[in-house]
């Protein structure tokens, strides 16, 4: 076995909680992202023109002439994929540690006295939003599933007014938002902790106060369009 | 009071067992649970049945040796209004007819002996790694030539109050041993003693954590709610700064 050669330093380097660090500052960069996403898709209210010239400003010319016109979108995207790739294989590999850490028999009778459902659901919860991440990308960004318009990719205002003046459309995303914040919530806390941010009672208190702050922010940010696109209240 | 027992029978050497129940009929409500227990197992004896084996010894809560989980909470922390171990948990707490589930802690690093007796030898190696500050044995030393701020004492002695019971891996959804190590590296972190091995400490303890079996930690914040010396959720935190922080400082030469 090759563990038995490892030098402490290096074991700790491939320790739970190296893994959780990378886990809290990917997870961190995902949330910043989600924020930033969320107020980009408020400008629905603001009208067409302003949605489609904020998307093409995205894809075209955020940092330039710094860089070459179209290339931030790909740093960004490739960016986020760093991001998620390590956050799901690090908590792939602490899901397996933490089969083995409760062990063969489960309690008969368990009686969870703090738990969260948000904390507790982070693993399957987690599964759940990358299967929608992966139904929003196909909608949006490639144009494989066009509900509400005939096909591939047109102006982002239109593919927005159409997906979400289906009903079922705006059902799958509720249950995405629902899912995403109970994942925020937990995982907000949870980056800092690890990160070492609570060093109190009362550093607890307000990271979960922050937790729920951003969790609730991106649930009512990120739902209001797509309710109001429903319901008709934007045109 | 009458109690109907449902107690965790797995007899030594077995990997499985199952949960077996037992009428006592006169329960007084000042015993407490481990003396709950020692009626029950010269109820059984008189019976002939082979008692329940247990873990014990001090009896006042400072020890760290009893540790059982009652209808699903380490210690019966779910039936007591204070923070609790087994033995200092009194029958008071429960009322006449009540079913009491009775199992060991259950965690991957802590195998079973027999009935409700593990193995928690795996919180010794951690302590092995590096829960220990190297001096030379002999006369104390003079205590002023050391001063420790009055903050971090404060932080050294409550974190040092861990009796090592391991309630906190038997209450965590992933058998995490965390705060078990935490209290140990927040100890002697905070103390003047503990600094020249503090970066090297932190590294081999945690090492010693993963190699024994125990999950990763979720900041779920069941271990500190059941923990009998209350030690703080942040000593978790605590242990997470000083770790990331040695990772960027070099170790000297290993021995």
């Amino acid at each position: 076995m090759a563990s038995t050669t490892l030098s402490v330093h290096q074991k700790a380097l491939r320790s739970t909680v190296v893994k959780k660090a990378v886990m809290a500052v990917t997870g961190l960069v995902l949330i910043a992202f989600l924020l930033m996403h969320m107020f980009g898709n408020l400008k629905i209210f603001i009208g067409p023109e302003a949605y489609n010239d904020y998307a093409e400003f995205l894809k075209q010319d955020l940092l330039a002439p710094i860089l070459p016109h179209g290339w931030f979108i790909w740093i960004f995207r490739a960016v986020l994929l760093v991001c998620l790739v390590l956050h799901v294989y690090c908590a792939i590999v602490l899901w397996l540690a933490s089969v083995e850490g409760r062990g063969k028999t489960k309690y008969v009778r368990k009686n969870r006295k703090e738990q969260t459902i948000s904390s507790r659901v982070m693993r399957w919860g987690g599964i759940t939003l990358f299967l929608l991440l992966v139904f929003h990308i196909m909608m949006f960004t490639t144009g494989t599933i066009t509900p509400g318009w005939s096909g591939g990719l047109i102006e982002p205002y239109d593919m927005f007014m159409g997906a979400f003046s289906n009903w079922w459309v705006v059902l799958i995303y509720v249950v995405f938002m629902v899912v995403v914040c109970m994942h925020v919530r937990h995982g907000f806390w949870s980056a800092f902790t690890t990160l070492g941010a609570n060093v109190g009672a009362q550093a607890r208190v307000v990271l979960n106060v922050l937790a729920y702050f951003a969790a609730a922010l991106l649930l009512v940010g990120f739902l209001l369009p797509p309710v109001a696109v429903l319901f008709g209240m934007v045109n | 009071m009458k109690i109907t027992l449902k107690v965790w029978r797995q007899a030594e050497g077995e990997a499985q067992g199952s949960m077996e129940t037992y009428q006592l009929d006169s329960v007084a409500e000042e015993m407490s649970f481990l003396e709950m227990l020692d009626m029950l197992n010269e109820q059984l004896t008189a019976q002939d049945i082979e008692p329940v084996a247990f873990d014990s010894d001090c009896r006042e809560g400072i020890c760290g040796m009893c540790g059982i989980v009652i209808n699903g909470s380490p210690h019966g922390r779910y039936e007591s209004p204070v923070p609790t171990t087994t033995c200092q948990l009194h029958m008071r707490n429960f009322h006449d007819g009540d079913v009491v589930e009775i199992e060991p802690w259950r965690a991957g690093a802590f195998p079973v002996i027999k009935d409700l007796v593990v193995d928690r030898t795996a919180l010794d190696r951690i302590v092995a790694a590096g829960g220990y500050i190297s001096v030379n044995t002999g006369s104390a030393p003079e205590a002023h030539s050391t001063p420790a701020p009055k903050l971090q004492a404060d932080r050294a002695f409550d974190a040092a109050t861990c009796i090592g019971c391991g309630a906190c891996v038997a209450a965590c959804p992933n058998g995490s041993g965390m705060l078990f190590t935490s209290a140990k590296v927040t100890h002697l972190a905070n103390l003047p003693q503990g600094q020249p091995e503090r970066r090297r400490r932190v590294k081999a303890m945690i090492a010693a954590h993963d190699a024994n079996g125990f999950g990763g930690c979720q900041n779920i914040g069941e271990c500190a709610s059941v923990c009998p010396k209350q030690i703080p959720l942040e000593s978790i935190a605590q242990l997470n700064r000083d770790l990331i922080a040695s990772l960027f400082r070099a170790d000297g030469k290993s021995a």
